[in-house]
């Protein structure tokens, strides 16, 4: 009965009692789950136009910030090292698809997604070669990010927000409108999503597979940048983070594998979820809940709607 | 011309239904018996101990999994846990019955594993591809997390990890510190040779059978009378015994001790790596991709010092990271069927030499 009465009133009476915590943790999980979507979004892109499952969109995003903290850290201004590390993520899109992608067109989705492990691992073998192992703090005043909280004193106490957390929502959702303005009204976000219709029919009006390819793959990139920069000032950038990118999977099944909107519905739904699940329900079995949290979400929900929220129906033929 | 069958006759349906038909293959396993049994002769303790044992070990959850993903089609990054609970599962055991025989419940602990993998396997039916991997993937960490935060599991040792308890068999130290790794390595070495065979007779038998028509297509498997949700949660629970067994033994018979993060999601993806690398829907695979995924990295720490290059431990570390993710993507390239389809190829080529065809 008190197993029942702290699972299913005592957390709620918390809520109430604390509305002012309640807020607080709604924003920590809205923040965390706004760079799971940062990850998924990456994810999506990658998935529609070339039905590649990239698992190495996480790395993608710790390596991305790495060589911005390299080159930051080796004396080059920060709006340099930015460029630069554009420069390095389209040459990296250029180099997969050339040695990965192309040998491989056509082959089953399994062996393209074992492949991304092949990437995985050779961006994590050549990240900590050039740069060194040990994690590295990143500093965006430079980039003229701005620092410190705002204490707002509502709801019978204190809720405090990052400056920081403010700028990588307005940032991620300029990007976000930018990629759909991109997608809907450019020539070449036309033929993306031609692409991602179909690879064949795209194939037969003239569009060039290999090069929208490498335009998705920095597309990917660039998101990744923003999120490593964005979640780099948050905590130091290492390869740990790796484990926290898996993190963007239960927000794939959430949202579904090819709809963006999908990825930040299902990225917001988790970090929430999540923080929540942690804060009131945690302690109960001895905390550390947001490990498997999110995929149980998942797992629940796959039960009831196998395609995601937005995800197209699967329709299956024999 | 080394593999030519001419002159062998088969006179029955048995020699016909052979697993290995052509006597080459028939000697060639020998050979590998004989050697298999030798290598402790060497009385080399890295070779035993941290090249064969593990070997053996990584070979046979990578048929675990390879039943499940090779043969009948679902995809699963649990692996790591569902060994995990096999090793936990055999600690308890042994703690709770310390007279019974070591390997009985190195064997029992199996099961245990394959109960946890049927439930698991329960959202099979419904989904499938990336979003089953997905979905494996929170029995990964919520085992994980069970492994850390229910201190019954491990007896509450102040270390929160399995130590292996001495253990005698026929007055032979099997388990524990003070056994030695001649003795685990015979003993691993049954394990996994008995459970191959087994895996062999199921993948040929009707089971298999069933299993590949899921895999091939599930809609049409259904529609030809085989049900789909037995079908289905078998394969989960006998593959999650292979690997229970193979974690039991991770923790007994290899390591002498275990924590959870020796069945970390890492583990799940490692196991993976050697199914497809070694070739999906095949036993020869499981052991080729093992051998290639588990023994290349130990091969390449020490090509730097073999070429008289003085490089730093991390440096080889990092080197080591780079050349393995170039070596996937190189073989997945040049063969995406995998090394044991590599073995057919180079099967018939041998069988022609010296001609082209």
């Amino acid at each position: 009965m008190h197993l029942l009465y702290m699972i299913f009133i005592d957390p709620f009476v918390q809520m109430g009692t604390a509305p002012d915590l309640l807020a607080q943790t709604l924003w920590e999980g809205l923040v965390g789950g706004m760079l799971y979507a940062l990850i998924a979004l990456g994810f999506v892109l990658i998935f529609k136009a070339s039905g590649v499952f990239n698992f190495a969109q996480g790395i993608m995003v710790v390596f991305a910030a790495l060589t911005f903290v390299g080159l930051h850290d080796a004396g080059v201004n920060a709006f340099l090292a930015l460029g630069l590390t554009i420069v390095v993520m389209f040459g990296l899109a250029f180099a997969i698809e050339r040695s990965v992608l192309r040998p491989l067109i056509n082959q089953p989705d399994i062996i393209l997604f074992m492949a991304t492990f092949g990437i995985t691992y050779f961006l994590i073998g050549f990240g900590e070669f050039v740069f060194g192992g040990d994690p590295k703090v990143m500093d965006t005043s430079d980039l003229f990010l701005p620092k410190g909280s705002i204490t707002y004193h509502t709801l019978g106490g204190i809720v405090q927000l990052q400056k920081l957390d403010i700028a990588a929502a307005i940032v991620a959702s300029i990007m976000v409108a930018g990629l759909a303005v991109f997608f809907s009204k450019t020539r070449i976000g036309r033929a993306l999503r031609a692409v991602a219709d179909s690879h064949s029919a795209a194939l037969s009006v003239g569009i060039s597979l290999e090069q929208i390819w490498v335009i998705v793959w920095f597309a990917a990139g660039l998101v990744a940048l923003v999120t490593g920069i964005f979640w780099g000032a948050r905590s130091d950038v290492s390869f740990a983070l790796e484990v926290i990118a898996l993190k963007a999977l239960p927000v794939l099944i959430l949202g579904g594998f090819t709809s963006i909107p999908g990825a930040i519905v299902g990225g917001l739904i988790i970090g929430v979820g999540e923080k929540l699940g942690e804060f009131y329900w945690g302690p109960l079995v001895g905390g550390g809940t947001d490990a498997w949290f999110a995929y149980v979400i998942a797992l629940v929900f796959l039960l009831f709607r196998p395609q995601g929220l937005f995800g197209e129906r699967i329709i299956e033929r024999v | 011309m080394f593999y030519r069958e001419a002159g062998q006759f088969k006179t029955d349906y048995a020699s016909d239904q052979a697993i290995f038909p052509i006597l080459q293959d028939r000697i060639g396993l020998a050979i590998i018996f004989v050697v298999a049994l030798a290598i402790p002769l060497a009385h080399n303790d890295f070779l035993t101990n941290a090249v064969m044992i593990p070997f053996l070990i990584f070979s046979l959850a990578a048929i675990g999994l390879n039943l499940l993903t090779g043969y009948t089609g679902l995809l699963s990054l649990g692996t790591g846990a569902f060994m995990g609970v096999g090793a936990y599962a055999c600690y308890k055991l042994t703690s709770i019955f310390p007279n019974v025989n070591i390997i009985i419940w190195i064997v029992t602990s199996g099961f245990f594993s394959a109960a946890v993998g049927a439930i698991f396997g329960l959202p099979s039916l419904r989904i499938k591809g990336f979003y089953l991997a997905i979905a494996t993937l929170a029995a990964q960490f919520f085992l994980e997390w069970c492994f850390t935060h229910i201190p019954w599991l491990y007896n509450y040792n102040i270390s929160a990890a399995i130590e292996v308890p001495q253990r005698e068999l026929f007055g032979i130290i099997v388990t524990g510190p003070r056994a030695t790794a001649e003795t685990r390595y015979y003993i691993v070495l049954a394990i996994v040779v008995v459970m191959t065979w087994l895996a062999s007779n199921l993948v040929h038998g009707r089971i298999g059978r069933m299993w590949m028509a899921v895999r091939d297509m599930d809609i049409a498997a259904e529609l030809m009378g085989i049900r789909l949700l037995p079908t289905k949660l078998l394969a989960f629970a006998v593959s999650s015994f292979y690997c229970g067994v193979a974690g039991a033994m991770v923790a007994f018979l290899w390591y002498g001790a275990a924590e959870s993060t020796v069945f970390n999601i890492n583990q799940s993806f490692t196991i993976l790596f050697m199914i497809i690398i070694g070739g999906l829907g095949s036993l020869l695979g499981s052991y080729l991709g093992a051998a290639l995924i588990f023994v290349l990295p130990i091969v390449l720490r020490f090509v730097p010092e073999m070429l008289g290059l003085p490089l730093h431990a991390a440096t080889v570390e990092h080197v080591t990271f780079m050349t393995t993710g170039v070596l996937i993507i190189f073989f997945l390239i040049v063969e995406p069927a995998g090394l044991a389809r590599l073995w057919q190829v180079g099967k018939q080529k041998l069988r022609v030499w010296p001609f082209p065809y």
